[in-house]
């Protein structure tokens, strides 16, 4: 054998030889990616049911340390600025922008969808974010506002976050309709923990990694994994989760978890119907996550000289 | 289990001049760093579930030595801490009282009234906590006031300046004076702040001439500096009581104090106290824990166990 042909071969081989490496998919809790608390997994598959990767399949323990790192998260988060958390919403749809091909990739192959249509789907989730960073600021003068009272007041209703939000992610749509069930919620000034679609979870554990990235703080996003029931169950009973959005529990489910919900008076979103996450989702979802507080503000009476001072 | 009188003190010439008292302390077997962090982590990997959770819990909330030592602290507060301490769960009347309340010497009237009644001790930090830096006769005028206001306990701290210049016989004189002054009516908590000891070996001397001294407690920190109680410094204290014991037959008790915060820790530290000194040391006479915090993460607990559901800190008060 002659050296040249000896050189090729050497190099065509380690071409061949070059391992896989397989990606680790890990929770998103309080701004780390830790593995499960159980140390459990499960096999995730695509449409046809061919393996893509094994998932974290959560605790309720993994819940409970989520609940902690988002009621940690809130005071900074509700205490920014509008502006600011319009900036990094806007921030996450940049991040996924350049992300994108990644992201057409695993939903093409969560929900059996030829690249085209996957493509479409990210490209509405990334809009979508864009949609609902112009909202942050804007929200507070649409449902808030001077009331009109009979008396030398002010009247003052401003919306105010809810508080810790536990969100079941949609079942079918893995990306989009994740992302339409988040950020409505985080863009008012909740923090979320998100159960993941359970067939379908490597989009959402993906996007923890956008979000880390995004200047989103710690904590405001928790994205958990596994078995929809067994994670959901003890977040719809837990006293310091303040509101649930049961948006990927089936009939049975919701039902079983409204009930728990309602020992410390959560604000439950029940499960609606949605044919299409594409279209424009309108208000209701960020003003589920709302209370109003109504301050009233003396205004002075006015004296005999036409002035108050 | 009481203790047994002392039958002749073993150790009693090792205090008759600063040499022994340093040839004795020097003496001691040097601590194996490594072997003792190792230890304390394995100790701390025991699952406790269920029943015996539920039991630790309600041990560690008698335990608890619920503490305010601010600048801050006005009446109000300590009378709150004090209702606290009688009731930690008021929603649940089953729930244990803590073991004490402990407050700075000013305080202790105020406590004394909030917890009358209850069984519920109030513990005094005295002798110029938490730097222990002024003359003997202002520490001791510090104690008598705190005892003379009712304190059933005296937290007293160390002068670490002299502990670390190798003047043991100054710190055990001090340690015997604070004691005198208590009286038989206090029992006395020597504090070592072993965040400023340095090694291991020193807070293993420091807790033989604090005992030697005659402290009815150690106490490992006054919460108050960087590094507080850690399970590997208290094993390395659990181990002292234990051999002292063994030695003059006088039990000697233990307060871990700072940093200690979820019932985890606190958990941890109970195998410890269980699997070192033995189970005559599972009794808030002997053992505590000097926390604030770490009582509203018991009472979450407790109502989780109760309940089934997570509790949280809505569910508790705010101090």
């Amino acid at each position: 054998m002659s050296e040249k042909s000896e050189k090729t071969e050497k190099s065509e081989k380690s071409e061949q030889q070059r391992l896989s490496v397989f990606k680790t998919y890990k929770l998103y809790v309080g701004g780390k990616f830790p593995r499960s608390e159980s140390g459990r997994v499960y096999e995730v598959t695509d449409s046809k049911g061919n393996w893509l990767a094994n998932a974290p399949q959560s605790s309720r323990k993994d819940a409970r340390d989520a609940v902690v790192a988002a009621r940690k998260a809130v005071g900074g988060w509700s205490g920014a600025t509008a502006y600011n958390r319009g900036q990094i919403l806007y921030r996450v749809a940049e991040m996924l922008e350049g992300r994108r091909e990644q992201f057409v990739r695993e939903v093409a192959e969560a929900e059996g969808l030829s690249k085209s249509k996957a493509a479409a789907q990210v490209d509405a989730a990334i809009d979508r974010w864009v949609w609902y960073a112009g909202w942050t600021d804007k929200i507070a003068q649409v449902v808030g506002g001077g009331n009109p009272v009979a008396g030398p007041f002010f009247n003052l209703s401003s919306p105010e976050p809810t508080g810790v939000v536990a969100v079941l992610a949609p079942q079918e749509s893995s990306f989009l309709g994740l992302v339409s069930v988040i950020a409505p919620v985080i863009a008012t000034g909740n923090t979320a923990i998100v159960i993941a679609s359970e067939k379908s979870p490597l989009p959402a554990l993906s996007l923890g990694e956008v979000l880390a990235t995004s200047d989103l703080p710690g904590g405001v996003v928790n994205v958990l994994s596994g078995r929809t029931a067994e994670i959901a169950a003890p977040l719809a009973a837990h006293q310091d989760v303040n509101a649930i959005d049961l948006a990927g529990a089936d009939d049975v489910l919701a039902k079983e978890l409204e009930i728990a919900a309602a020992d410390n008076l959560k604000r439950v979103l029940r499960p609606q119907p949605v044919d299409d996450w594409s279209a424009t989702p309108g208000i209701d979802r960020m003003t589920t996550f709302l209370e109003t507080k109504t301050v009233w503000h003396p205004t002075g009476s006015l004296g005999a000289s036409g002035s108050s001072y | 289990m009481p203790t047994t009188a002392p039958t002749a003190h073993a150790l009693a010439d090792v205090t008759a001049s600063d040499s022994t008292l340093r040839r004795f302390l020097h003496g001691l077997p040097g601590v194996d760093a490594v072997g003792l962090e190792a230890r304390a982590a394995s100790l701390g990997t025991r699952s406790i579930k269920t029943t015996a959770k539920a039991y630790a819990i309600d041990l560690a909330i008698s335990m608890v030595d619920l503490t305010t030592l601010e600048g801050a602290d006005t009446p109000g507060k300590v009378r709150a801490l004090g209702a606290k301490a009688v009731h930690p769960d008021p929603t649940d009347r089953t729930t244990p009282t803590t073991a004490a309340v402990c407050v700075y010497p000013d305080m202790v009237a105020v406590a004394k009234e909030a917890v009358a009644g209850s069984g519920v001790k109030v513990a005094s930090v005295a002798t110029a906590f938490p730097a222990g830096r002024a003359a003997l006769d202002v520490k001791l005028a510090d104690v008598r006031d705190a005892v003379a206001a009712g304190a059933d306990e005296i937290d007293m701290v160390i002068d670490r300046g002299a502990f670390l210049a190798g003047k043991y016989l100054k710190v055990y004189d001090e340690i015997v004076a604070v004691k005198e002054a208590c009286g038989t009516s206090a029992r006395l908590k020597v504090i070592f702040e072993t965040g400023e000891l340095s090694t291991y070996d020193n807070i293993r001397r420091a807790s033989w001439l604090g005992m030697l001294a005659g402290a009815d407690f150690i106490k490992t920190s006054t919460g108050k500096v960087a590094v507080n109680a850690t399970p590997a410094n208290t094993l390395l204290m659990l181990e002292a009581v234990r051999d002292f014991r063994a030695q003059t037959g006088i039990q000697v008790g233990v307060k871990p104090a700072g940093g200690i915060r979820t019932t985890k820790d606190a958990i941890k530290f109970l195998v410890l106290v269980n699997e070192t000194a033995g189970e005559d040391w599972l009794d808030n006479h002997w053992f505590r824990f000097g926390a604030s915090s770490l009582l509203n993460d018991l009472l979450m607990q407790r109502q989780k166990l109760a309940t089934g559901r997570y509790s949280g800190p809505d569910y508790v008060t705010v101090d």
